[in-house]
């Protein structure tokens, strides 16, 4: 057990001083997460294909093990040693694990799992072991699906066995949506998306006969604000994910409206409205339609994100004469200015822990995304290019995606995920162009 | 209340459908408002860009758009001679309305950018306004970055990118 404890206080630490060099650091127990100099070894783990039980699992046994794998070495912390390495095999879920033989090929943790498949029931069992410790980490854990839905079984034993061992939670079964564009730069399509986090099971939710632009996940997932141009003016729209049905949210005569977001109870939508050429920000109650306008001056003032408790709202305002970050009361009042570094800064979100706003940042012709504290102190940029921008958090808020813009004429745009400490940065796979990630919660 | 809905539906219509047409105020659909317009000259085509009725004319003649400065909505001196031109047009063509399209280089994020595009679209048409042209016949939309003309990433092409245009509708009224 201590080297458990161990592994959820270095889990912390990690987070704590993300982005700095720190010590290798001694360790009780011999699962661990080791970091040199600022540099993690991802630590190896096996995970043999999963017990199939009955007839028809024989497939899913091993595809639900290799998404497994897919999931946790993705995030840069874990290595998946190779089924050729193995030396032991597993063929009974509930026959004691010869751990000699999984220490021999230092697999640090061993997944094993079983697959019952029956009709279009999916039964997914695992269990983690600490094989160096020659125990279970945790208890084995059985999830129920359907069979066409077999990817999130795979993603919900990532998440188990990622929070157990990290300490954070996961955020493997989940899914982003964004928008998807094709055609060149002068004459480009775009139509809403929604995929998998890891960029399977797309479907389509818009057409691409109007700009469609920044959809947000509502904090069920249920349903996603956007804004489009089907009017022939950006207005925002609420779109309902099961049924693909929507409707405009804000149309008033004469005025455009973007950049929306809901409040963290769903209930109510932060937004930008535009009259007479300047913008300011709002809320408005969805059910009853009622608007309420939060600022009052010339500047431009957009982008609005709530604190994930609803008190407090971050924005960005050229109010200074550049585009920095603001927090002010979710009623409206007195804002503070938070953003103080060279450059301009926009798009703030706030993490839905609480403790970081990620923003993007211009500085000298460069993109950066970054976060901040949420008082704007211990600023650290994560990502440099000629183009990134729109930054979403994963549900732990621990990772963030986000689109890059390549330059030139045949620019194109896509999207990446990295770590807040500014590791594992990755492509997401999309079958076109990609941007204006958002990330849902973790599903249920 | 219902009328006017109505009108700025179809007049939105036609301002999107134009956006997407390259050509779109060439051939038919300039002879059409042409037509409409009712002003000709003989030996002129009408409709063509000879025609100084025609929204051909207006588009090439006068200048249908006026560019920024990187960050501003400021008129420049060019720009305010430009839409000098377009008044002067708008006074003698009582038929046309005009949707004022705002754009912005994509050096910026994209909500900034769209409020940016307001802002230069707005700077426009007040302008107008200022100058005599009835606020009823000028709308603006904002597209932001979202529809550049020139696609390197370089100053000469953000230049033209960081622009205002006038679109033309109506001419179909009488």
């Amino acid at each position: 057990m201590s080297s458990w404890i161990g592994i959820r206080a270095l889990a912390l630490g990690l987070a704590m001083l993300a982005g700095m060099a720190v010590p290798a650091m001694a360790q009780q127990g011999p699962l661990r997460i080791e970091i040199t100099e600022g540099v993690i070894e991802p630590l190896p783990f096996a995970v043999p294909s999963f017990q199939p039980e009955s007839g028809e699992a024989g497939q899913l046994a091993s595809d639900l093990a290799r998404v497994v794998a897919e999931d946790l070495t993705g995030t840069g912390l874990f290595r998946q040693i190779p089924a050729s390495a193995f030396i032991s095999t597993v063929s009974d879920f509930n026959a004691p694990v010869q751990y000699a033989d999984w220490k021999a090929i230092n697999a640090q943790a061993l997944i094993t799992g079983a697959v019952n498949v029956q009709g279009n029931t999916l039964d997914v069992k695992f269990r983690l072991y600490d094989v160096f410790s020659g125990a279970e980490l945790g208890n084995g854990l059985q999830f129920t699906g359907t069979v066409d839905g077999w990817r999130r079984m795979a993603h919900k034993v990532a998440d188990a066995v990622y929070s157990r061992i990290t300490g954070e939670g996961g955020y493997f079964d989940s899914r982003v949506v964004f928008v998807s564009e094709t055609g060149p730069k002068d004459d480009r399509k775009k139509r809403l998306a929604v995929m998998d986090y890891d960029g399977a099971n797309i479907q389509y939710l818009t057409d691409s006969g109007s700009i469609v632009l920044a959809p947000r996940f509502s904090p069920t997932g249920d349903r996603v604000l956007y804004t489009s141009y089907e009017s022939g003016f950006p207005r925002i729209y609420v779109l309902d994910i099961n049924s693909v049905s929507r409707r405009v949210l804000e149309s008033a005569e004469g005025t455009m409206s973007f950049a929306p977001r809901f409040s963290p109870t769903g209930q109510t939508v932060v937004y930008s409205l535009t009259q007479g050429g300047n913008t300011d920000i709002y809320t408005m109650d969805i059910a009853s339609g009622q608007s309420v306008r939060l600022t009052n001056t010339p500047a431009i003032e957009t982008a609005p994100s709530f604190s994930p408790d609803g008190s407090q709202i971050v924005f960005e305002s050229d109010r200074s004469g550049s585009q920095q970050l603001y927090v002010m009361p979710a009623t409206g009042g007195e804002a503070t200015r938070i953003s103080f570094g060279e450059g301009r800064y926009g798009t703030p979100v706030w993490s839905p822990r609480g403790d970081l706003i990620a923003f993007t940042k211009q500085n000298k012709g460069r993109f950066h995304i970054g976060v901040m504290r949420t008082d704007g102190s211990e600023e650290r940029l994560l990502t440099a290019s000629f183009l990134d921008e729109g930054p979403t958090w994963a549900p732990n808020g621990r990772v963030i995606m986000f689109a890059r813009e390549t330059q030139g004429a045949g620019g194109s745009s896509s999207l990446y995920s990295v770590d807040i400490s500014g590791r594992n940065l990755r492509p997401v796979r999309t079958p076109d162009g990609a941007s204006d990630p958002s990330w849902s919660p973790l599903q249920k | 209340m219902k009328p006017i809905l109505t009108s700025t539906l179809l007049f939105a219509a036609i301002a999107l459908s134009a956006c997407t047409d390259p050509a779109r105020f060439g051939g038919a659909d300039a002879a059409l408002a042409n037509g409409a317009a009712g002003a000709m000259t003989s030996g002129i085509v009408p409709g063509s860009a000879n025609d100084p009725a025609s929204p051909a004319y207006f588009q090439q003649a006068i200048g249908d758009r006026v560019l920024f400065e990187v960050d501003q909505s400021n008129l420049t001196p060019v720009g305010r001679a430009t839409l000098d031109g377009q008044v002067g047009w708008l006074m003698q063509n009582m038929d046309y309305q005009a949707v004022i399209e705002g754009h912005a280089d994509e050096q910026g994020t994209r909500e900034y950018n769209v409020a940016l595009g307001a802002r230069r679209a707005n700077a426009v048409r007040e302008y107008l306004i200022s100058k005599g042209v009835a606020a009823h016949r000028l709308e603006v939309v904002s597209y932001g970055k979202e529809r550049p003309i020139e696609v390197c990433s370089a100053e000469a092409c953000y230049a033209k990118n960081r622009r205002a245009v006038t679109v033309l509708a109506g001419g179909l009224t009488s």
